[in-house]
């Protein structure tokens, strides 16, 4: 069998701790050992983006990171990020704009979105594409996802203006 | 009004939270079974033995079941039965399941099926359309051929005459959510399927067989999926039936979801084709004949090819009214992915040759490609109003691709697009075209297979398009920045999109809706539609809602479910709205009629003045809330539930002959794309694309505006990026997103301008609105002729540009234009 360890890390504001097998992705960990089933598993090598989540504050794929190297690191998911209200403009943008279908890239993309606001990213809609070019949507075409993050860019820069 | 305005998406406010469940995410049963199929290695061969003892010991494996251990039926066809669950002693593709795995974990399950050794008489496949060709290898005994006018005589008097070969390759889905299914055993030997599906019926029919069971014992489930695109109209048979066939042998709830690499390998993709097409012309432009003859390759299975390559031949026209076009199509069986439905369904494939060749008859003339186009467009619809009936008037005999009399009872899956099924016969009249060639109908506006176009928008769209686009002055600054550029070349093209509505299987033309008002107003809306984020649930919500006059917020929206409208047929075909708009609109209406009828004679009023607006109910001189109007028909013990049911009016078509009206009416579209390329590497960018869409009277433009954006890319991408390559083994190499290129955001155009051309529809559908879920894929068609453009601007030849069109591929045709 597979060899455990024990981790400890903080989700979405909450410390956890278990023990996991060496070998289980950060994803499945949070999946099926949390329920946070917010975090999708699209392609499981890292290129679709689906699992993109927030790890110490950066963009992370979570089905490219094992569950031990997330041990001591803070863990944000889609589920987090609509809890601590961190993603509400971003959504509230999604949900207006239209831009998700089936929804499936959604929280991926919210997760790559929220760095890049957070981050004082401009509205600039050739680096939005460009911040979200590892994020892919099979649905929209894109326009509308990066209509919603230049709305809340655009807003955010007005604000500090 | 509820219906017609751009409400977001229904479950757009779980989406953003993560709360939105796909079947993945439902919480399990703590006994949960995990499944995965052992694949072949080989495309083609007898299996000789299997040695499963590894797979057996390996930790986490419950069972391992070959094709021996089922119980019931071995397939899972939508067509004709000639899809084992499970191989049946015959290889048939690289990829092909041939043991299935139980095991406690997901994981286990795939360690485990690694370790199966099958041994077997290889045999040498046959994996190109002309390997097939040369081993008659084809579904139907020969090609089909359709045809209006005589096309060799008029290619012989054109003025001008040019003929080539285009090779279109196919298209992986790339759902983003890959194929899934749960099989949860309930009392009684009964079976509730959850499954990612188009088509739960389908799934239904299959599970049923499988078990041995009526299909009243297999309930199936769907509340949405992530992505569908015509790939889980029938891929998604195996996994359910897997999971049903484990969960009756173990008792236990069995879950099956491939991984992404899998998924790649096992389920079908778009057909891929290739075009020999000839063309009779003058040097006006207008187009005397046509000749295609398209070679589809199939895969192993049948599954819906038939119904594919007949969309792709009805779709051979596009836009053109041609004098004399004939269409020889080729269903060939090869060694490879059973191809199935793809968007579009074959309609991209047609369009994309006629296309082709529209732009080569511009270029061998120096015509501009929009003039020469406008030259052959069907004439104009007249005044707006209702569209005049066709079909029947040339007295087309009722459709004899009824199956029901040739398959014994419980068999044939009479709900699936690869039910159709014809004895074309084999006889050498097929292939000069004596039995598809019925002398071609009188009319002047008529299609190659009889239909008389009668809505036919594009003159305008065109007009509205090129101005707005800009594209005559963009045209000469193109042409006059690569004069000054070696290297870099830009291209623009325009191409327009005429696409025919309803399933061309015609007794699928059919939906249920069941809608449930509650005593406190609130209501309850099922149908047969399934929601794969096409927003097809809101739209019809929103028609249901409009009818008594309340916010879309009273109606719940509820998963798709045979228990709840049986006998529905799949989401495909474009015709979710369509079908189910208009069943649920007759279910809202019946119970309408019932409450107008309690409620008028309380009031001294007429049932027929009663009217639901605003979220009241106006009865004569009283107003009402509608929840108080609902709970007074309840205590008059009036039924508030209904079962709605449509059918499409007007449509008959006779496959054998190709004659017919096979649609209800066309959706129209345009598209104006600019490209650049780099003739030293191949590679290139879309620079501006400018869409006008019609999509009727809109249901809801935001969710339309997202079909037109969404489809242009997925179809641009199935041009330009996505390339399947498989090697000589037959064994697919691109089987994974790494390897395998959908577009980026990063890919798509820099100016993305989409209109919605605001006409209604002039036949009578739900609201006048148009369906919008196909169409638009293949507006991005205009990007690939973009690209020959600049490659043409390469040379004085033709760069006979084949898709998809790589960097590779682009060099190349950058070659041949400079010859
Ligand atoms: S699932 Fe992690 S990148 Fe695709
Ligand atoms: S909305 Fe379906 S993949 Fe993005």
């Amino acid at each position: 069998m597979d060899k455990t360890r024990e981790i400890t890390l903080t989700v979405n504001g909450e410390s956890v701790t278990a023990r996991v097998p060496v070998r289980m992705n950060l994803v499945d960990f949070l999946r099926n050992e949390l329920e946070l089933t917010g975090s999708h598993v699209g392609c499981e090598h890292g290129v679709c983006g689906a699992c993109t989540l927030l790890m110490d504050g950066r963009t992370t794929r979570a089905c490219l990171t094992l569950a031990v190297q997330a041990d001591g690191a803070e863990v944000v998911t889609v589920e987090g990020l609509a809890a601590s209200g961190r993603s509400a403009a971003l959504a509230r943008a999604f949900t207006e704009r239209n831009a998700l279908q089936c929804g499936f890239c959604t929280p991926g993309m919210l997760a790559s979105a929220v760095t890049w606001v957070e981050g004082g990213g401009s509205a600039e809609r050739d680096a939005i594409r460009a911040h979200i070019s590892g994020n892919y949507c099979r649905c929209t075409g894109y326009q509308s996802i990066v209509d919603a993050i230049a709305d809340v860019a655009g807003s955010k820069a007005e604000d500090a203006a | 009004m509820t219906v017609a305005k751009p409400l977001p998406h229904d479950a757009a406010a779980l989406h953003v939270t993560g709360q939105a469940r796909y079947v993945d995410d439902i919480p399990l049963p703590a006994d949960t079974v995990h499944l995965a199929f052992g694949l072949s290695q080989i495309a083609r061969g007898r299996i000789t033995g299997m040695d499963l003892s590894a797979v057996r010991a390996a930790p986490g494996v419950i069972a391992v079941m070959t094709a021996d251990d089922l119980p019931f039926a071995n397939d899972v066809s939508p067509s004709i039965h000639d899809e084992p669950l499970l191989a049946d002693g015959t290889i048939h593709h690289a990829g092909q399941p041939v043991f299935l795995v139980i095991a406690e974990s997901h994981l286990a399950a795939r360690a485990a099926a690694r370790l199966g050794v099958v041994a077997c008489d290889e045999e040498t496949p046959i994996l190109t359309v002309e390997e097939a060709l040369a081993a008659d290898s084809r579904f139907e005994g020969g090609p089909v051929i359709w045809a209006k006018g005589d096309v060799e005589a008029a290619l012989a008097s054109a003025p001008e005459r040019l003929s080539g070969t285009l090779r279109l390759g196919g298209q992986e889905h790339f759902y983003l959510e890959g194929q899934a299914a749960l099989a949860l055993p309930q009392e009684g030997g009964d079976m509730h399927v959850v499954s990612s599906t188009q088509h739960p019926t389908e799934i239904q029919h299959k599970v049923a067989e499988a078990l041995g069971l009526p299909m009243h014992a297999v309930r199936v489930e769907c509340r949405r999926m992530g992505g569908g695109f015509g790939g889980k109209e029938s891929q998604g048979n195996a996994l359910a039936v897997a999971c049903a066939v484990a969960a009756r042998a173990t008792g236990r709830p069995a879950k099956m979801r491939y991984d992404r690499d899998d998924d790649f390998i096992v389920t079908g993709k778009r057909h891929d084709f290739r075009i020999d097409y000839r063309a009779g012309f003058d040097r006006e432009g207008r187009v005397h004949a046509l000749d295609f003859t398209q070679l589809c390759r199939c895969g192993w299975a049948q599954d819906l090819s038939l119904a594919v390559a007949d969309r792709a031949m009805l779709h051979s026209d596009n836009a053109y009214r041609i004098g004399a076009l004939r269409v020889a199509s080729h269903r060939l069986k090869t060694n490879t992915q059973s191809a199935t439905a793809f968007r579009g369904f074959g309609g991209p494939q047609g369009m994309a040759g006629v296309e082709a060749v529209m732009d080569r008859i511009a270029r061998h003339l120096g015509m501009d490609g929009v003039a020469l186009r406008r030259r052959n467009f069907y004439e104009a619809a007249r005044a707006r109003g209702p569209s005049a009936p066709s079909g029947e008037s040339r007295g087309a005999p009722p459709s004899p691709e009824d199956v029901s009399g040739r398959k014994k009872q419980g068999e044939a899956d009479l709900t699936s697009r690869g039910a159709t099924k014809i004895s074309s016969g084999t006889g050498a009249a097929q292939r000069f075209g004596g039995a598809h060639s019925p002398p071609p109908p009188g009319g002047a506006n008529v299609t190659h297979y009889g239909m008389e176009v009668t809505d036919f928008e594009l003159h305008a769209m065109t007009d509205r398009l090129l101005e707005t686009s800009d594209y005559a002055a963009r045209r000469t600054a193109i042409a006059d920045w690569n004069a000054g550029s070696p290297v870099l070349k830009r291209g623009l093209a325009y191409a327009p999109v005429k696409f025919g509505i309803s399933f061309t299987l015609t007794h699928l033309n059919q939906a249920g809706a069941l809608v449930h008002v509650y005593q406190d107003g609130s209501i309850h809306l099922n149908h047969g539609g399934t929601e794969m984020g096409q927003g097809l649930f809101q739209k019809v919500a929103q028609v249901t809602a409009e009818r008594f006059g309340l916010p879309v917020e009273s109606v719940k929206i509820t998963a798709t479910d045979t228990a709840k409208v049986p006998n529905t047929s799949a989401t495909a075909a474009s015709s979710g709205s369509d079908l189910n708009g208009m069943a649920a609109q007759n279910a809202a209406d019946q119970i309408r009629d019932r409450m107008a009828a309690c409620l008028a004679p309380l009031y001294q009023a007429e049932p027929a003045a009663v009217r639901f607006e605003d979220g009241e109910v106006v009865v004569g001189e009283e107003r009402m809330p509608f929840a108080e109007a609902a709970r007074i028909c309840y205590m008059n013990r009036v039924s508030l539930s209904a079962a709605g049911y449509y059918r499409t009016p007007e449509i008959t078509w006779d496959r054998l002959r190709g004659q017919g009206r096979p649609f209800y009416y066309f959706a129209y579209g345009c598209a104006v794309t600019e490209v650049v390329i780099d003739t030293l590497t191949g590679e290139n960018r879309i620079l501006r694309a400018d869409i006008l869409h019609d999509c009727g009277r809109s249901l809801n433009p935001a969710l339309d505006r997202g079909q037109i954006e969404g489809g242009y890319v997925q179809g641009a991408g199935w041009l330009t990026t996505e390339e399947l390559v498989w090697d000589a083994k037959g064994r697919l190499r691109t089987h994974a997103p790494s390897t395998y290129k959908i577009p980026a955001c990063s890919d798509r155009p820099q100016v993305f301008e989409v209109a919605l051309w605001d006409g209604e529809n002039r036949s009578e559908t739900v609201y006048r609105s148009k369906a919008v879920g196909e169409p638009p894929f293949m507006l991005g068609i205009s990007a690939w002729l973009a690209l020959a453009d600049a490659c043409a601007a390469c040379g004085p030849h033709d760069p006979m540009l084949n898709a998809p069109a790589t960097a590779e591929e682009v060099l190349a045709a950058v070659g041949r234009a400079r010859g």
